[in-house]
């Protein structure tokens, strides 16, 4: 590591201040966000030392206040630290940008969103669509969205895979659709206090913070996993890798660690992971709730696992289910409590 | 006359800009441009039915709930499928938790911060207002983010999480509860009374929606000084700057009902017109593209076989939404809508004296928040442990259906048609599509286009508050507008 604030272990006491933008999106990962608790969304920006200059949800400057602003930041007159960008860069029709042109002005917003992040020093993708393009790159294209550095898998996007900034780090792209408050917010904290490093990205440049986990870490479906004793219909209380779509095996995120609303996760609501945390999640060439398959086998393994250890540790499991785990897989309703042995008869 | 653009127009969901042709001290014309276009109904087309579930409401992160609802009702319209008591229940309470965070939102992040602006810096209440509601720094802001936060702990046992679940099926939900969750959603449900009877209203839930008239609410405001609760602090500003005179549309209310059960909603659908309510026939409603950036211009389409080809090049169009009518009248939808339509005393005596107003529209939101929080602990109640909460059915090769429900902001259907098991068009007209209307064929604006003619404008203003105060007392929500 190179850049002396990767190394500068203290926070400092100047605030760093945020600039927010939203383009091709929901505003759903806006409105996880307000879902932070322990403490509250606000509280936390104070606690990360993060003074928001301008947010399209919670400012108060509006209209020709709100864009004479942004161009401040734009033209580098008002210095600032940490851009991020939520929902897809909208590039169409045919590359002109006319699909999201900025309000107030003629100019599309994917002109504002790159000039704004070529003058930050830290910039962050908010969600799979900032990232990767998301849900809006689903189908043909035709609207031709994009991430920040992402087009899809596809290293380039709007601002191109080698762009870095100016603080030496790529695009930190907090992926999921929605993202959890908490992803978002620890990366800021540790961003504010001068501890975020190139080291603590993965591959996709998310913060390894939650994905170094699989979302299968913590599922409370693992025994039923362990023992293949599979869910056949949606409502049932088996694992749903092996019929339902589920990619919690492969799926990189802390999902059935770290709740979600107080206690929830996908899983835990009773359907299967959709792995929203990855490019290209938007279109698995299947559909979602249906695991394809080749000859009776998945398609998608759990990560690291050769196929042959699969087949024969799956034949071997199927063969060793306990029936109270058979009965509950494909029950709505649990069948069977897990019992020790009987209590001894006086 | 003058033209200015308001834009980008923030605390609203959602991307919108506003012309305004302004002449003297107020507007005379108004144009809303929705500047956003994310095709939705063409990623859909083509896809396996059930994946609805999954792009659907991913349409709109803060009516995510709403766009679930909506397709699933649309599904199981299509394959006739029906939902189990249990399943019902746990929809509308899923449904419920939304549409109050919702306008809880709206009232403390989007709406309020508004008059804390500095334009207000004189006015008597000023300083109570800025300390509690400027944006961001204000303390109202925090309460509101625990309370809600700690309310949508019902999402977390029902729906996995939100934005975004996968819980809502077209025969129920995937998530049964436990006695022992219901205990837990019963305590949630409590703590937020809490929140909501000390903070929000300062008085007691049931007496909130005991009120039945303009005079009952007045009198119920002098109780207690201003301070002594959001509501009334917003009640005494609304009085003081005359938000009951500001944005007034053409007063023809719709609402798909809300919360159904056993054939019967918690609030009744019907087209409330001139003292009048009247059913809503669906083969009314129709889109024209008139003045909206597609394809097909001034041909009205019903949403069965309406159509989204984008065609940014068109000059005479300004807007990403397309304009909805119903027998080509301009309707209103949202909160005010839904409850003068139901035939709440207080709303409908309020539309009586003023129609829909900022006043007015602000009220209904607020009132309903008292309302549903108190359906919902029912609900939570009867909810029986150990019964089913979904059917399960296959859908038809070939078959179409109707999803109609009502998002916190208002009316929102889909309209499926399902060919060879696969998508052959689905068509989604939104709330804020109703709401925020460009002109249609013959030239008549949208409801909030007719909201905004006669705003006045301040000495020296340019970019008019009047106007903050009338768009945002919709409600909007823009992402939904252009799906």
């Amino acid at each position: 590591m190179n850049a002396p604030e990767f190394r500068n272990g203290g926070s400092s006491s100047r605030k760093l201040k945020l600039v927010w933008m939203q383009s091709g999106g929901c505003g759903g990962c806006t409105l996880s966000l307000l879902g932070a608790e322990g403490p509250d969304l606000i509280t936390s920006f104070a606690a990360a030392g993060i003074e928001v200059l301008w947010h399209p949800s919670l400012s108060e400057l509006s209209g020709r206040d709100a864009s004479n602003l942004l161009s401040r930041l734009r033209s580098g007159q008002e210095p600032f630290d940490i851009f991020c960008l939520e929902g897809s860069v909208m590039r169409g029709p045919g590359g002109t940008g006319r699909f999201h042109l900025m309000s107030g002005s003629d100019e599309p917003v994917m002109a504002w969103i790159e000039a704004i992040a070529r003058r930050a020093r830290y910039v962050v993708a908010v969600g799979s669509c900032a990232a990767y393009g998301g849900i809006t790159a689903a189908g043909d294209n035709h609207v031709e969205a994009c991430g920040l550095a992402y087009d899809g898998k596809q290293a380039g996007g709007l601002l191109g895979g080698d762009f870095r900034s100016g603080s030496g780090l790529p695009v930190i792209n907090i992926a999921g659709c929605p993202i959890h408050p908490a992803w978002l917010i620890e990366a800021l904290h540790l961003i504010g206090s001068g501890r975020f490093g190139p080291s603590d990205l993965d591959e996709w440049e998310r913060p390894l913070a939650y994905t170094t986990h699989l979302v299968h870490h913590g599922c409370s479906r693992n025994e039923f996993y362990e023992f293949k004793a599979s869910a056949e219909k949606l409502c049932d209380r088996g694992c749903m890798m092996e019929n339902l779509g589920c990619k919690g095996t492969q799926a990189r995120a802390d999902c059935n660690i770290r709740a979600w609303n107080g206690s929830g996760s996908c899983i835990e609501g009773g359907y299967p992971c959709i792995n929203c945390t990855a490019p290209g999640f938007e279109e698995p060439g299947h559909t979602f709730t249906i695991t394809p398959k080749i000859s009776g086998i998945p398609i998608g393994l759990p990560t690291d696992m050769p196929k042959a250890w699969f087949v024969a540790l799956a034949a071997l499991s199927k063969a060793a289910t306990p029936s109270r785990l058979r009965d509950n897989a494909t029950a709505e309703q649990l069948k069977a409590p897990p019992s020790n042995r009987p209590k001894k008869q006086s | 006359m003058t033209r200015i653009i308001v834009g980008p127009f923030n605390r609203v969901e959602g991307d919108l800009e506003v012309k305004l042709d302004i002449s003297g001290n107020a507007v005379r014309q108004a144009f809303v441009v929705s500047t956003l276009y994310r095709g939705f109904e063409r990623i859909l087309k083509g896809k396996a039915p059930a994946d609805a579930l999954v792009y659907a409401p991913r349409i709109c992160g803060i009516c995510s709930v709403s766009q679930s609802v909506a397709a699933a009702k649309a599904l199981a319209a299509a394959g006739g499928i029906a939902t189990p008591e249990n399943g019902v229940l746990a929809i509308n309470t899923i449904h419920a938790t939304e549409n109050i965070a919702d306008h809880l939102t709206h009232f403390y992040l989007f709406f309020m911060p508004d008059f804390a602006r500095a334009v207000y810096a004189r006015d008597p209440w000023y300083e109570t207002v800025a300390e509690r509601f400027t944006a961001i720094k204000g303390t109202a802001a925090g309460d509101m983010l625990s309370a809600r936060a700690q309310f949508m702990h019902i999402m977390g046992i029902l729906a996995g999480k939100w934005p975004h679940t996968l819980s809502i099926q077209p025969g129920g939900t995937t998530r049964s509860v436990a006695p022992n969750e219901i205990a837990r959603m019963s305590a949630i449900l409590m703590g937020f009374r809490r929140f909501l009877e000390r903070s929000l209203f300062g008085d007691a839930l049931e007496r909130v929606i005991a009120l039945e008239s303009r005079d009952a609410l007045d009198a119920w405001a002098e109780e207690r000084r201003p301070e002594s609760s959001d509501f009334r602090l917003f009640l005494h500003v609304s009085r003081a700057l005359e938000l009951d005179a500001l944005g007034r549309a053409g007063d023809r209310f719709m609402s798909y009902g809300a919360y159904a059960r056993d054939g019967q909603h918690l609030f009744a659908p019907g087209v409330w017109h001139e003292d009048r309510v009247a059913p809503v026939n669906l083969d009314d409603v129709s889109e024209d593209s008139s003045h909206a950036w597609y394809e097909r211009p001034g041909v009205a389409e019903h949403p069965f076989s309406g159509t989204t080809v984008a065609d940014a090049s068109r000059t005479d169009a300004y807007s990403w939404c397309k304009a909805p009518r119903l027998r080509g009248a301009v309707v209103e939808v949202g909160a005010l809508a839904r409850q003068v339509v139901a035939g709440h005393p207080l709303i409908r005596d309020l539309v009586r004296s003023g129609g829909g107003n900022v006043h007015s529209r602000v009220v209904a939101r607020v009132l309903e928040i008292a309302l549903v929080t108190v359906a919902m602990e029912g609900w939570v109640r009867q909810i029986i442990p150990g019964e089913t909460f979904c059917s399960h059915g296959e859908l038809p090769r070939s078959c179409s259906g109707a999803g109609l429900t009502e998002a916190a902001r208002g009316s929102l259907g889909h309209w499926l048609k399902v060919s060879k098991g696969e998508i052959e068009n689905y068509q989604i007209i939104a709330p804020t599509t109703w709401n925020f209307s460009p002109r249609d064929a013959a030239g008549n604006p949208g409801a909030l286009e007719q909201a905004l003619v006669g705003a006045p404008i301040r000495p020296g203003e340019s970019e008019p508050v009047s106007v903050q105060h009338i768009v945002r007392s919709f409600d909007p929500c823009l992402v939904c507008t252009v799906h």
